[in-house]
């Protein structure tokens, strides 16, 4: 049974979120936590927009927040967001990875140190490079990769990087996403992809 | 399979603990409360510049290498900071703040994890612009000494300065951002009458006590490195080092909501997390 859902995506990430998230039922059984990258004096109307289309519940992430089931956290302009063992988000203000804050990697690697192999990690449409270590770094522990089909992204560059840095379990198109989340958030899901001999 | 993992690598959590409490007791600097995640980032980062093969191994390189320990504490802090960072803050400061601070005859701030200095100077000339700078002393304090010694000297690399002039000019500045310093080369050094008024000194919010009677604190972006119980007892020392009325500042995304401390403070503004200490003066 898998935990929680980690997200990353930078151009054309709007569009690839008004598509997902209105898609996901109120109900959705996970939290879901995402950076798309924005400009550094980007405010934080982007997740009131978000939240007022889906039903799903959508915020900005605040520091020391503890992850909850059925809501989405979007990673605040000019903060990285991180996952604590207590699987509460904290917040800083440390350099810049892959020339972003937020970084993708930053919020995966510490998800996956959390989560382990009940972390699905999703790289979508982007122009740079981030997200690709974070995704392989899932991927090792036995976590769920899905990656965004860079031949119809809006933006090939970060979904191809994220492919060659690590396999992918699924390469969609970004329609598909929202009924993969509903269906690996299932109880039984885990099975299907006998993913370690734990399962 | 034999090992059923753990949550966080509970072996790796055990090792980074040792090497924690290990730094403690050899040179007093506690990190326990830190939130974990970034820190454990910059630990990892580190291992990897100083060859560390694993947290023990670090531990055994820093426990009798004081100069190591220094290059250590470097990494350790944080010094990611800009003239003027969030401007709106700075600019509800001089509306909203100053006009009070006026009424008295003269004020102490306190820039609370001052890093190398940006955000001390930026106070420097806004209270210069408001005529009001000769009557304030601001204490700027970090536990970083290499960051300290680059805020004493106000000098800083001139490819940031039109990133800093529009920052300025967003705060409210009223005049030429550049009229505050002269360059040279690569560099920017900002004028030493704004420097008189600075008084720059170790201070670690983690271990030591209270600081003097302030007017105003700002201490922006530390506590989100810090865990609840760290937070709580940090907020209280920056309590008991206001004057009664006294603001408190905090980053953009940090508050006193959920926090020990919060009856004893109301909000002035909000959004831009500045605070005033209104209730009783004891915890």
């Amino acid at each position: 049974m898998y935990k929680a859902v980690v997200m990353g995506m930078s151009a054309g990430g709007m569009h690839a979120l008004q598509t997902i998230l209105p898609a996901l039922p109120r109900s959705f059984p996970l939290p879901i936590a995402i950076v798309q990258h924005l400009s550094p004096h980007y405010d934080s109307y982007l997740a009131e927009y978000l939240d007022r289309i889906s039903s799903i519940s959508v915020k900005e992430a605040e520091d020391k927040e503890p992850l909850q089931r059925g809501t989405v956290y979007l990673a605040p302009p000019n903060y990285h967001l991180l996952v604590e063992p207590d699987q509460t988000f904290s917040l800083s203000v440390d350099a810049r990875v892959n020339y972003c804050c937020p970084s993708i990697d930053v919020l995966f690697e510490s998800a996956s140190d959390v989560f382990e192999e009940a972390l699905i990690g999703v790289v979508l449409t982007g122009a740079n490079a981030d997200g690709s270590c974070g995704l392989k770094i899932i991927k090792a522990r036995g976590g769920l990769t899905i990656v965004q089909n860079p031949a119809t992204a809006e933006s090939p560059y970060m979904p191809r990087a994220a492919l060659d840095a690590a396999s992918a379990d699924y390469v969609v198109d970004i329609g598909s996403i929202a009924p993969l989340f509903r269906r690996l958030s299932q109880p039984q899901s885990r099975r299907e992809h006998g993913c370690s001999v734990n399962c | 399979m034999m090992h059923m993992p753990s949550p966080v690598h509970e072996a790796e959590k055990m090792e980074i603990d040792r090497l924690l409490t290990g730094i403690r007791d050899r040179y007093g600097y506690d990190f326990t409360h830190y939130s974990w995640a970034s820190l454990k980032r910059r630990i990892d980062r580190v291992c990897d510049h100083m060859h560390a093969a694993s947290y023990t191994a670090l531990l055994d390189k820093l426990f009798y290498d004081d100069r190591l320990f220094d290059e250590f504490l470097k990494h350790m802090s944080i010094t990611v900071t800009e003239m003027f960072r969030d401007p709106p803050v700075y600019l509800a400061i001089r509306e909203k703040i100053v006009p009070l601070l006026k009424t008295f005859p003269f004020v102490k701030i306190w820039h609370a994890g001052c890093a190398t200095g940006e955000e001390a100077y930026s106070m420097a000339i806004l209270l210069h612009e408001e005529g009001f700078l000769g009557r304030a002393r601001l204490y700027a304090t970090d536990f970083n000494k290499h960051s300290l010694d680059k805020a004493g000297e106000g000098i800083y690399p001139a490819k940031n300065s039109e990133l800093f002039a529009a920052n300025y000019h967003a705060a409210g500045g009223k005049g030429n951002f550049s009229d505050y310093y002269s360059a040279s080369y690569e560099r920017v050094k900002f004028k030493d009458y704004l420097k008189e008024h600075i008084t720059f000194s170790y201070h670690n919010l983690v271990t030591d006590g209270v600081f003097g009677e302030m007017n105003l604190i700002c201490c922006r972006n530390v506590l989100i490195y810090f865990d609840k119980i760290l937070q709580n007892r940090v907020l209280t020392q920056l309590a008991e080092s206001l004057r009664h009325g006294g603001f408190l500042c905090l980053g953009n995304k940090e508050t006193l909501n959920f926090t020990a401390v919060k009856e004893l403070f109301e909000p002035v503004d909000p959004r831009q997390r500045i605070y005033k200490k209104s209730g009783a003066s004891h915890v």
